[in-house]
């Protein structure tokens, strides 16, 4: 019943989105006022409608109605509950359900808190939301219908992907999809912007917090996804290049670049064309990832679905979508002058330098993920891009963007004097050669990699230090303070989200060049010393049991001069549902270091393949994610954004003609 | 420039899959074949290295390169022993030379093409005077509100 309910409401949805589309953009053209009003109780009504379709497929999950297809071949009545909830989204369907539910959520948002925009922009956007919606609404009622029935319904079902019974995991998917779809935002003012002809200081104003938010998203996503690798996967690597990783990053780095130039936009009203243009490539790459890990078209272990009919769908998306808006952009770009003004010494200029590193490094994660279907296609050669390619054609862009990132978030728009600049910013350069020169010392002939990382890291933190001291001012410590605390929070959210961007530099320098790793086979007893630390293999237990799972546990004690510092119990899994083996590494968290340890298969000649991973400054990859993600926030409640919704409601009371 | 792509090696992150019996005694010996693991595909798997993968055909060619490796051969030797029998498509870094020249270029030649365009944008806007300009819609509002 409920099953048939969420159908039904999902076929509303898609009639009230093509209301949505239509109508308002109708309106906005004619200057019908009651036509262009459609656009917010349409957005509301849609939102609700998916949101109940959502809610059915959750409930046929959560009482493991097994009629329905989908929730017969991903979920099993021993999951536990929490994974029989996520499981809703651990499948090609399901997934784009809530894909589509995020994309309502949004347009909502907009109808909600969209009052301060003129009554034409708004209805555009609401318009041009609209039709993404009708889009991936078509294309989920006739390619992935999740509410398909069986006729035959199976006593139980076939248990999702044990990798994917996992926290973090679980909460990956959501945060990556509020990411790229909340870029479709940030899109649809591009488009609007198009059709009006027109982009000012207050468009950037508002394409800013839809942008900041959807790049926060992706940046947690990003992070958890990350994460999970590195505990689950049972090697401790933290991220490999995967198309679908991939598919994810380069909407970050070119959302990255948008949050910056937006700013150029709202502060200076410069960089206009080129900021809808980024806007539309943001979406376009977010399109481009849904693609990827959608039609499985390079294969790669994330795809769920090998469905060519739907790759073909997908594909007509992406191509009417971002062609479409690229079409429009070059035949009414020239339409939005630039006003601001600026020397080549000034931050707009900086601001354009992050911006070209920030699009050519998504641009080598484009390239090096579509080469081989390209030379494929085009040459008939058969190439492989793996990692070695990526870290060597991107981390030079990585490496430039740190070094200019301190000398751009301090000098003054429009015109400034680089001397002044370099002599304020020379104690985080002593700081920052000081540090690496120790690390390089200390490290003794290893990689040059991890002392480049650090005085990169500090030159950063150091950077953002001396721009706070600076903006404190003169005078008594109290009156530096109070200056500090009266900041903008846009201009802590810097400060922090940079300092962010700076420890996860270091943590991946740092625990790419200093890691180390033991294998061996170890007998129950054995003890053994990798690195600074003794490890003992104490005790094995086969045959432990878990609600789906069975398992092989190990005792496994680390000691350090004798202390012991941790017990670790790794285990190998087993789920018998679904036939797959998964290991879970035990890992001591620590600051500075990581203990890490997997237990194997037992060995021919008694005993078990154990692994000891020292990794140090693992978690601060994480961190700095997280760390930006937080500045990223502060940005975001920023009072200014906030008064500036006030004063536009403020205006509205005012009877416009 | 080789120096910068020496260092630049170094950052992939190594990523074991090689079980104890498959490696070699010497240390020395054994981290050159873990190099050369992340080096090569699996070209029975979805985008992996050999190094990383738990696939059986993976197994087999780590214990080939140790036995490559052991014989004496050079990275460079067993890297074309690989190429030989399957291809190009083995390298996990592909070779600057055909298609794959066209992908190790394409960065740098956007980089400069970018600088480019951003440094005639900046000369053309520092030539252009600064003006402020009102839409049709707002000066017939300010004509309005001035009226008033």
């Amino acid at each position: 019943m409920y099953t048939e309910l969420g159908h039904f409401a999902l076929i509303l949805a898609f009639c009230i989105a093509i209301l949505q589309t239509v109508v308002p953009l109708i309106g906005a053209q004619k200057g019908w006022t009651a036509w262009m009003r459609i656009g917010e109780p349409a957005a509301s009504l849609q939102f609700i409608l998916i949101a109940a379709s959502f809610a059915a497929l959750t409930h046929a999950f959560v009482v493991s109605d097994f009629s329905v297809a989908l929730v017969a071949s991903n979920s099993h009545t021993l999951k536990p509950m929490l994974y029989k909830v996520t499981g809703v989204w651990g499948n090609h369907e399901g997934s784009l359900l809530l894909w589509v539910l995020i994309l309502a959520l949004f347009g909502a948002c907009a109808a909600w808190f969209g009052g301060g925009l003129p009554a034409r922009l708004r209805a555009r956007v609401l318009g041009v939301q609209g039709s993404i919606s009708v889009a991936f609404l078509a294309f989920i009622l006739w390619t992935s219908n999740p509410f398909e029935r069986l006729e035959i319904p199976p006593f139980n079902g076939q248990d999702l992907n044990p990798l994917l019974q996992d926290v973090g995991l679980a909460f990956h998917p959501p945060f990556l999809y509020l990411g790229y779809v909340g870029l479709s935002m940030s899109f649809s003012f591009a488009v609007a912007a198009l059709i009006e002809g027109r982009v000012d200081a207050a468009w950037g104003r508002w394409v800013r917090p839809w942008t900041l938010a959807a790049w926060l998203f992706l940046t947690i996503g990003i992070a958890l996804g990350s994460w999970w690798a590195y505990y689950e996967l049972g090697w401790g690597g933290f991220w490999f290049w995967d198309p679908v990783e991939n598919a994810s990053f380069m909407p970050w780095l070119i959302a990255a670049a948008l949050l910056h130039s937006a700013i150029v936009v709202e502060k200076r009203e410069a960089l206009k064309s080129w900021t809808v243009l980024l806007a539309i490539l943001a979406f376009g790459f977010s399109l481009i990832g849904t693609f990827i890990v959608r039609s499985g078209v390079l294969t790669s272990v994330h795809a769920f679905a090998n469905d060519p009919e739907r790759g073909m769908f997908i594909l007509a998306i992406l191509v009417a979508f971002t062609g479409g808006a690229l079409v429009l952009y070059a035949l009414r770009a020239h339409a939005l002058q630039a006003k601001g003004v600026f020397a080549l010494a000034s931050r707009e200029t900086a601001l354009i330098a992050n911006n070209v590193l920030l699009a050519v490094a998504g641009f080598v994660v484009f390239i090096g993920t579509v080469w081989p279907l390209v030379a494929e296609l085009a040459w008939g050669q058969k190439l492989s891009v793996g990692p070695p390619f990526f870290d060597a054609a991107f981390t030079p862009f990585m490496v430039a963007l740190a070094i200019i990132l301190p000398i751009g978030a301090i000098i003054p728009w429009k015109r400034a004097r680089l001397g002044r600049a370099g002599r304020s910013l020379l104690p985080a350069l002593i700081a920052a050669i000081a540090i690496g020169a120790l690390v390089w010392t200390m490290q003794s002939g290893r990689s040059i990699l991890a002392p480049i990382a650090a005085v990169l890291a500090v030159w950063i933190i150091g950077g953002t230090l001396v721009e706070l001291w600076t903006r404190a001012g003169k005078g008594a410590a109290a009156m530096k303070f109070r200056r500090l605390a009266g900041l903008p929070r846009a201009d802590w959210g810097k400060a922090v989200a940079h300092s962010g961007f700076a420890i996860t530099l270091f943590g991946v320098a740092a625990l790419t060049a200093w890691q180390t790793e033991d294998i061996r086979v170890a007998q129950v007893g054995d003890s053994f010393d990798v690195g600074a630390y003794r490890v003992t293999l104490d005790a094995v237990r086969e045959d432990v049991r878990g609600p789906n799972w069975q398992a092989t546990e190990a005792d496994v004690t680390l000691r350090r001069n004798g202390d012991i510092v941790a017990q670790l119990t790794p285990e190998k899994r087993f789920y018998p549902v679904a036939g797959m083996p998964t290991t879970e590494a035990a890992i001591a968290n620590g600051v500075f270091r990581d203990l890490y340890v997997v237990v194997g298969d037992p060995q021919d000649g008694g005993g078990y393949a154990l692994r000891t991973h020292i990794k140090p400054f693992a978690n601060w990859i994480w961190a700095g994610a997280i760390i930006m993600a937080l500045g990223g926030g502060l940005s975001l409640s920023d009072r200014r954004h906030r008064i500036a919704v006030g004063a536009r409601k403020a205006a509205r009371t005012v009877p416009a003609e | 420039m080789k120096r910068l792509a020496m260092i630049l090696c170094l950052l992939a992150t190594p990523l074991l899959a090689v079980e104890p019996s498959e490696m070699l005694a010497d240390p020395v010996l054994e981290a050159r074949a873990q190099a050369l693991d992340l080096e090569l595909r699996c070209v029975k798997c979805q985008s992996e290295a050999i190094a990383s993968s738990n696939a059986a055909w993976a197994a087999d060619a780590r214990v080939l390169v140790r036995e490559l490796i052991a014989d004496g051969k050079s990275d460079a030797e067993v890297m074309d022993f690989f190429v030989d029998r399957y291809g190009e498509y083995v390298r996990m870094r592909p070779k600057a030379q055909g298609a794959g020249l066209v992908l190790w270029i394409a960065a740098p030649l956007m980089l400069l093409g970018g600088i480019g365009v951003a440094v005639m944008t900046l000369r053309r806007r520092r030539a252009a005077p600064e003006v402020a300009q009102l839409g049709a819609e707002e000066q017939a509002r300010l004509d309005q509100l001035l009226d008033r």
